[in-house]
């Protein structure tokens, strides 16, 4: 099983970084994990380093599809405000 | 090596004579003024650590960083925004080979630049590999350029020995607080040891980490300038202690910067609503600090790929597919630096010279009026494109430097910008006439010195309260501004407005 990057990545090379199996590699649009290489960090962290220092909410999903960061966990705004705020901007 | 530290020496000359307290006293050229000459050679043609140099002197950033191993609520990561200026945001990213050829293009294109830092847009030592190659080439191929590198401090006691090693003798470190409590609002994580951190417990980490770097740089002579955040509410108060705490363990030069936080940024800050401080509480703060540290105030929070002067940006001139059509003979280069560069030493020392002859004269040389001393300090706005001098439109200036003048002479207050921080699409920012815009800015400055000024944006600064002066064009900002007060001392207007201000308290 293997981690994934999605679209909303930023590109900022922090999980290539700390990658222990060297399984990260930069493409067109964003970063992606080679699902061949990349090990969860088993064996070698007790948590998955990609997961643990990319800045970006659901950029990272968990080998089940869940997002190793959701909304509002990194960040510390709650998703709702976040809403509001967006629908703020676009108003004006 | 030792480094001493402004503020704190009382028999240093310039603070004696004039009994300040405050340690604000005197122009702002003599910031440098009590410090031993190696480090004052380190510093007079840096602009991010001398007040005067930044009026001459050029800087570049590089985006060569973009990792970061924390996160800041002021901070989104999202960096690349075109039409954002601030910390941490850039137009792209650039390889340690394509930083270096930037470099070049920039130093032989606008020979005043004379440092070259990284500041992200991630955090430099988060990205060691990119960072100190990118140093190691510039330090063989481009000598003539100063490295300096801006960082969060989480990485920076690891880094030290590498920092030393590639002659980097600038090292900014942003410290918001020294209290975890305080930081465990300003830091959601960090990234340390192999973990995420939150809350507290990585605000202690990183704090612990922060004031060790600070030990050991300030150990090697490297000269470090602390930058902190104004937070209103957050540490505002704290900073005060921040200064102390920095000053004590040797740190050169603090830097107090507003909090940007604008709701369409989409930092934690920026949406949740947290207000950014108004200027005169900035300038409060920084003149607190100011009786224990050497303060900065003419910080424009650059972007981590900005290219100029500070407070312009010439990195469209310089991009990557621009530089790559530039062909750059180095060597030929240096030379017509190294001559650019000395013509500029010799200006400032017949500046200095200058200035110490005139701080012989008594000053305002207003007629007698028996108030000599009495009269009130005046806050002045001033259009300049560089150079020391007044020599900007209204119009045209997208900034203001802010002077304070008074009977014990003239200061660098700060600088008010005019554009809003975002000048993009729609979506940025509320739509306000431009000069309505730079009239706000211009709050609590009673007269604007420029080059010339159109009737419009005339009338409305009178009726705003704020006199434009257009009589000084070309003049040296500080001998334009003395005039003009004393114009204000011999009109009178200081006084009257002193008694009315009696009268109405």
């Amino acid at each position: 099983m293997a981690l994934k990057i999605v679209e909303s990545c930023v590109n900022c090379w922090a999980c290539v970084d700390v990658c222990p199996s060297d399984a990260i590699h930069a493409s067109d649009t964003h970063f992606k994990i080679d699902a061949r290489k990349c090990t969860e960090c088993d064996g070698d962290y007790a948590e998955q380093q990609c997961a643990s220092i990319c800045p970006i909410e659901g950029a990272i999903l968990l080998a089940d599809g869940a997002p190793a960061n959701p909304l509002g966990s990194l960040t510390g705004i709650p998703p709702e405000r976040m809403a509001e705020a967006m629908r703020d901007i676009q108003a004006r | 090596m030792e480094l001493s530290v402004l503020g704190q020496d009382n028999d240093s000359p310039a603070l004696g004579a004039g009994g300040c307290s405050s340690g604000s006293c005197g122009g702002t050229d003599d910031q440098l003024s009590h410090l031993p000459d190696d480090i004052r050679e380190k510093v007079h043609n840096h602009p991010c650590y001398s007040e005067e140099a930044h009026h001459y002197f050029a800087r570049m950033h590089v985006a060569v960083a973009p990792a970061c191993n924390i996160q800041c609520h002021y901070c989104n990561r999202k960096y690349d925004c075109a039409n954002e200026s601030r910390p941490g945001v850039v137009s792209e990213l650039l390889t340690p080979d394509q930083a270096v050829k930037k470099v070049k293009a920039v130093a032989a294109n606008i020979p005043q630049m004379t440092v070259l830092g990284i500041a992200g847009p991630g955090d430099p030592l988060a990205n060691p590999e990119r960072t100190f190659d990118t140093f190691r080439q510039l330090s063989e191929q481009a000598p003539d350029i100063k490295l300096c590198v801006s960082t969060n401090g989480l990485a920076l006691p690891d880094a030290v020995e590498e920092l030393a090693k590639h002659n980097i003798d600038h090292v900014t470190i942003t410290i918001n607080c020294v209290d975890p409590e305080v930081g465990a609002n300003i830091y959601p994580w960090i990234y340390w040891n192999n973990r995420r951190i939150h809350g507290r417990k990585a605000a202690k980490i990183l704090i612990q980490q922060q004031q060790k770097g600070l030990e050991m740089l300030v150990e090697r002579g490297i000269l470090v300038k602390v930058n902190s955040v104004l937070i209103p509410g957050v540490n505002d108060e704290h900073l005060k202690e921040v200064s102390k705490v920095v000053k004590a363990k040797g740190a050169f030069l603090h830097n107090v910067m507003p909090l940007i936080a604008e709701a369409e940024h989409g930092t934690f800050y920026g949406v949740m609503g947290q207000r950014s401080p108004d200027p005169e509480e900035l300038q409060d703060l920084q003149d607190a600090c100011a009786g224990d540290m050497n303060m900065m105030r003419h910080c424009r929070q650059c972007r981590a790929d900005a290219v100029g002067l500070l407070g312009e940006d010439r990195g469209d001139e310089f991009t990557l597919d621009k530089i790559e059509t530039m062909e750059i003979d180095y060597d030929a280069a240096m030379v017509k630096r190294a001559a650019i560069h000395a013509a500029i030493k010799q200006e400032l020392d017949e500046k200095a010279a200058k200035k110490a002859r005139l701080a012989t004269m008594s000053v305002p040389t207003a007629p007698d009026s028996g108030l000599g001393g009495q009269h009130r300090p005046v806050l002045m706005a001033v259009a300049t494109s560089g150079g020391g001098v007044i020599n900007q439109h209204f119009g045209h200036a997208s900034e203001f430097l802010v002077y304070e003048a008074s009977p014990g002479g003239v200061r660098f207050i700060g600088h008010r910008k005019v554009d809003q921080y975002c000048i993009g699409g729609d979506s940025c920012g509320e739509k306000e006439s431009a000069l309505a815009g730079s009239i706000r800015a211009l709050k609590g400055c009673e007269a604007v010195l420029c080059s010339k000024i159109g009737f419009e944006p005339w009338n409305d600064l009178e009726a705003a309260g704020i006199q434009p002066n257009g009589e000084h064009a070309m003049e040296p900002i500080e001998e334009a501004v003395m005039a003009v007060y004393e114009e204000m001392v011999r009109e009178g207007r200081l006084e009257r407005d002193r008694t009315l201000q009696q009268v109405s308290a």
